[in-house]
């Protein structure tokens, strides 16, 4: 499975999306620049962490213009996975592919630690590897990581099992204590904390494997290769 | 524009001696131009100048089998092994960040990152050394309180956005850091051995070519700033902090390193303090050229701008660089891709003189050499530092329980949780940080070549303002030992010293006193000193700092799961390395707990015994790298009560006992702070015995973990005996508290 990571001026964890997925997934990993108008024979996408171009704006507000988020949509109409960490998370809902919106951490900080993740639905290519309830253990950096939505959009999210994750002690006052959610096809995923950096003991933990994993299993699933 | 006439009063507003202005007059031929004036003043000041301290930094140790780049460049650079190296530097930012706290220490990271891509090494971590005045001052605790939350998001923002992790470093709180806050900023960067870029202009018509933002009026004379002491209109300087663009800076980042894969530059160097004027000026005293540019080329922000402007100009995030005639193209084409600006400004020529043009006219003619290596040199006179009453003060109320004490040294802002500060760093991005904030010594893998460093800051005031030499070496042996702890071989130091006014006789011996101790002491660790900063008149309304000279030592190990300071597992022996120790009433009069219970500082540092320090230091390396250190960690401020509680605040909350037979006063025993000091706790007591005894080093069976608090006991009698739960709630709430106070 051939995973692309969309390189934004500003990212900063495209390098570390690549090495999780490359080094400790075993998969192979290609940048794919932001002015690019094509993703390329990839299987799925990842918008990494960072600051895409500089977000003194609004995180994500510059981004969504890209022209390789126009691809990144295509891709996602036509059933292609697409994991956003933190700063992907935010250019996915300012490109109106999630719902919802991420405004400052209720302390008015950045936040770098670790926390607690409970697994919500198993129903996704992001998280069918997962055990139910499982929880994980992966780090958290953002400064703007407080999900909002209105009362209607976070009852149908989770009338239609689409989040994916919740902080066991929610660090940023996101609503709900939402940490990751789905769209409504389930091959879009957006998430504050960083899987990619939980994917190997030397890290702290393992747990964000299972995230990567659940990918390549769907996609086994989906179009069996020899 | 006609510019000023150079009067007496303009060239002693430029803080240039009478002296000075004869010796340039004697460099040209000619009286400067009001540019020429301002040029000189900014390369022939303290800051960039070091003329006051360049004479006795003379002193340090430089060279070392695994050192590539001693100082004198942008950074230092070491042997990391197999192909690769690191390049490493601190600075400071002092000055700014009291006028500005947030620009200020924001601008202070991105300048030393320059420092280290400059060189061509991507910077993988950031270390930051703070002082602050104290939190809970009547008079000027909000202050103190608005500077260190000021301070501290200027080094989130920039590192977070940039994406260099922040994993270490120092805070401490001293009164006579009220008006003078320390900002000192460590950098390093990995490349490849034989990528590094050198700050040279070679190559007799090689186009220089300016990368990056362009120049506004912000940050001019922001190095002269930096020479001279505050008073009541400092604040008015404001104009002078410059503001710092950690996205632009991060696009520099990747073009910078992309353009020098192509091949085609010849040198780079950053514009940090006195900007254009420095870049040049150095750039071609080191390549033995001249530089000419042509100011109506250089991108500018502001319409109007004279040529002393520009040079002068501290605008952050450029670059000045040298390519090779004919391949302009590449490398600009490289930096469009990143949408910067990148122009030719100029060319290498054979002459050895800086020359600036505007609209084709001579403005400015310099000897490279002259301006940027010549500067005075000054032998300041120094006398005796002050000294400290040598007695402790009789009428001290008596001491509390050891209990209450140890958890008021745990509540102290020195010495309780910083995780407050930390927590705003993203100390992970790049997925190399081993082990980060809070550790002993902070550790970074290195993907490329699966080595490791580790890297810690260490400076005590306190210390040095008792005794400048025994401090600085007192310093120079606890980052040692911070790296020794976490199983690291020292190898190279990079340092940044601190001091107040060098025109006074008694301030001039603290420096002349520090830079000794750190010199005899860094060549005792083998840890040569490749580059560093020096910050003097750190000085408001005449008070001084104390003298705070603050030591980066860089180490090298093997990767792998590191060994942290808290106890994983109930049941281990605990083993203090290097035994009790000693002390008198004069040394105690250093510690933490003189300052936090007594209010009071008097005496002598601690009593260092270099040669059982190092015996000490590759003990425990070698335990560590035998894998049988469960856990590890130094005893240094509040000693060996504040060390042993510190070991139990890991997540599992495993506590400890520990009983000595020792003929100190319970105080002394729990509390002092002499040095050579390591508290582990193992499976294997015998062979971490046996390892210490071949090092002729005592390993003193002190006790035993386990689930159930702390205790310590002397001579059969219980001296504290605490819950986990209780150390733990008041060392991780105490700073939040008193910044919401």
């Amino acid at each position: 499975m051939k995973f692309g990571v969309i390189v934004f001026p500003g990212s900063n964890c495209d390098h570390d999306a690549w090495f999780a997925v490359n080094r400790n997934l075993g998969q192979p990993a290609e940048f794919i620049w932001h002015d690019s108008a094509t993703l390329g024979d990839i299987d799925a996408v990842i918008l990494p962490g960072g600051f895409a171009h500089g977000d003194y704006l609004r995180c994500g507000a510059i981004a969504k213009f890209s022209p390789v988020m126009q691809a990144v949509r295509r891709f996602a109409g036509d059933g292609g996975p697409v994991l956003g960490i933190c700063n992907g998370f935010q250019i996915l809902v300012e490109a109106g592919m999630l719902p919802g919106a991420l405004m400052r951490n209720r302390s008015l900080k950045f936040i770098c630690r670790e926390v607690r993740l409970r697994t919500g639905t198993l129903d996704s290519p992001f998280t069918a590897a997962a055990g139910r309830g499982q929880i994980l253990r992966m780090p958290i950096a953002h400064g703007e990581g407080c999900y909002v939505a209105d009362e209607h959009t976070l009852d149908e999210l989770e009338s239609d099992d689409r989040v994916a994750f919740r902080y066991v002690e929610n660090p940023n006052g996101s609503m709900r204590d939402i940490a990751g959610i789905l769209n409504a096809r389930r091959n879009v995923l957006g998430l504050m904390p960083h899987p990619e950096r939980a994917t190997e003991p030397l890290m702290g933990s393992s747990d964000g494997l299972v995230i990567f994993r659940s990918m390549v299993m769907a996609a086994q699933l989906a179009a069996p290769r020899l | 524009m006609t510019s000023p006439a150079v009067t007496p009063e303009i060239v002693a507003q430029h803080q240039l001696t009478e002296a000075e202005f004869r010796k340039i007059v004697g460099i040209l031929g000619r009286e400067p131009n009001h540019t020429e004036l301002g040029i000189f003043s900014v390369m022939w000041s303290e800051h960039c100048s070091y003329k006051s301290s360049r004479l006795h930094l003379k002193k340090l140790p430089t060279r070392g089998k695994l050192v590539v780049q001693g100082p004198g460049e942008n950074a230092g650079i070491i042997d990391a092994g197999g192909g690769y190296v690191i390049a490493f530097k601190i600075e400071s930012h002092n000055h700014p960040s009291f006028i500005e706290p947030f620009q200020g220490a924001a601008t202070g990271v991105g300048g030393i990152l320059r420092d280290i891509f400059t060189m061509g090494a991507r910077p993988i971590a950031v270390l930051d050394s703070l002082r602050f005045g104290p939190l809970d001052d009547p008079q000027s605790g909000r202050r103190n309180r608005r500077i260190l939350q000021g301070v501290v998001a200027g080094i989130a923002h920039y590192g977070n956005c940039f994406g260099v992790p922040t994993v270490g470093g120092e805070c401490v709180f001293e009164a006579c850091y009220d008006g003078n806050p320390l900002v000192n900023v460590f950098a390093l960067g990995v490349a490849k051995k034989e990528d590094i870029f050198y700050a040279r202009a070679a190559g007799i018509g090689n186009p220089v070519i300016y990368v990056g933002a362009k120049t506004g009026r912000d940050g001019i004379h922001g190095a002269s700033m930096a020479s001279a002491e505050f008073t009541e209109e400092s604040k008015q300087k404001r104009p002078n902090v410059q503001v710092g663009d950690p996205f632009l800076e991060k696009l520099l980042l990747e073009a910078c390193l992309e353009a020098m894969q192509t091949g085609a530059i010849v040198g780079i160097q950053d514009m940090g303090a006195a900007g254009l004027t420095c870049s040049t000026c150095e750039m071609g005293s080191r390549g033995g050229t001249g530089i000419e540019i042509e100011l109506d080329l250089v991108p500018q922000r502001e319409t109007g701008m004279t040529p002393y402007e520009i040079m002068l100009s501290e605008s952050q995030e450029r670059m000045l660089l040298v390519a090779e005639r004919g391949r302009e193209e590449e490398v600009v084409r490289v930096f469009r891709k990143w949408g910067l600006d990148a122009v030719t400004v100029g060319q290498v020529t054979a002459d050895g003189k800086l020359r600036v043009k505007q609209h084709g006219r001579v403005v400015a003619e310099i000897p490279n050499r002259e301006l940027a290596d010549e500067a005075p040199l000054y032998d300041r006179p120094h006398t005796e530092p002050p000294r400290a009453p040598q007695r402790p003060p009789v009428n001290h109320p008596p001491a509390p329980d050891s209990a209450a004490a140890l958890l008021a040294l745990l509540a102290s802002p020195d010495i309780c949780s910083k995780r407050y500060i930390w927590e705003q760093y993203d100390y992970q991005v790049r997925t190399n940080t081993i082990a980060g904030p809070g550790a002993d010594a902070a550790i970074m893998r290195i993907k490329e070549n699966g080595a490791s460093v580790a890297m810690s800051l260490d400076g005590n005031g306190r210390y040095c303002y008792l005794d400048p030499r025994a401090g600085a070496m007192l310093a120079v042996a606890e980052c040692c030992r911070n790296l020794s702890t976490v199983g690291a071989e020292p190898v190279a130091a990079t340092n940044c010293l601190n001091f107040g006014n060098p025109e006074r006789p008694e301030i001039m011996a603290q420096l002349v006193e520090a830079i000794e101790g750190m010199a005899e002491a860094c060549r005792f660790f083998e840890t040569p000193i490749t580059g560093g900063n020096v910050s003097l008149y750190n000085e408001t309304l005449g008070e001084g700092i104390w003298p705070t000279p603050v030591i980066g030592v860089v180490g090298l190990l093997k990767t792998g799961a590191p060994v942290t300071r808290e106890f994983k597992t109930a049941g281990r022996a605990v083993i203090l390395l290097g035994g009790v120790g000693r002390c008198d009433e004069t040394q105690f009069g250093a510690t933490q707990y003189a300052k936090t219970i007594w209010h009071d500082l008097w005496g002598a540092p601690p009593a260092l015994d270099m040669d059982l320090e190092k015996r000490v230091q590759a003990a425990i390396r070698e335990i560590v790298a035998a894998g049988l250190a469960e856990s590890a960690h130094d005893l240094s401020d509040g000693g060996l009560a504040v060390a042993a509680a510190e070991c139990c605040l890991g997540r599992e909350g495993v506590g400890v006992a520990l009983h000595f037979e020792s003929d100190l006063c319970s105080e002394h025993l729990l509390f002092h702070e002499g040095p050579s000091r390591i508290l582990i706790s193992t499976g294997s007591p015998d062979r971490v015995t046996e390892i210490a005894a071949r090092h002729g080093v005592e390993a003193l069976r002190a006790g035993i973990t386990m689930n159930a608090g702390l205790s310590i006991g002397n001579r059969g009698t219980a001296l504290l005996t605490l819950p986990v739960d209780k150390l733990h709630a008041i060392y991780e709430g105490a700073l939040e508290e008193q910044l919401r106070s």
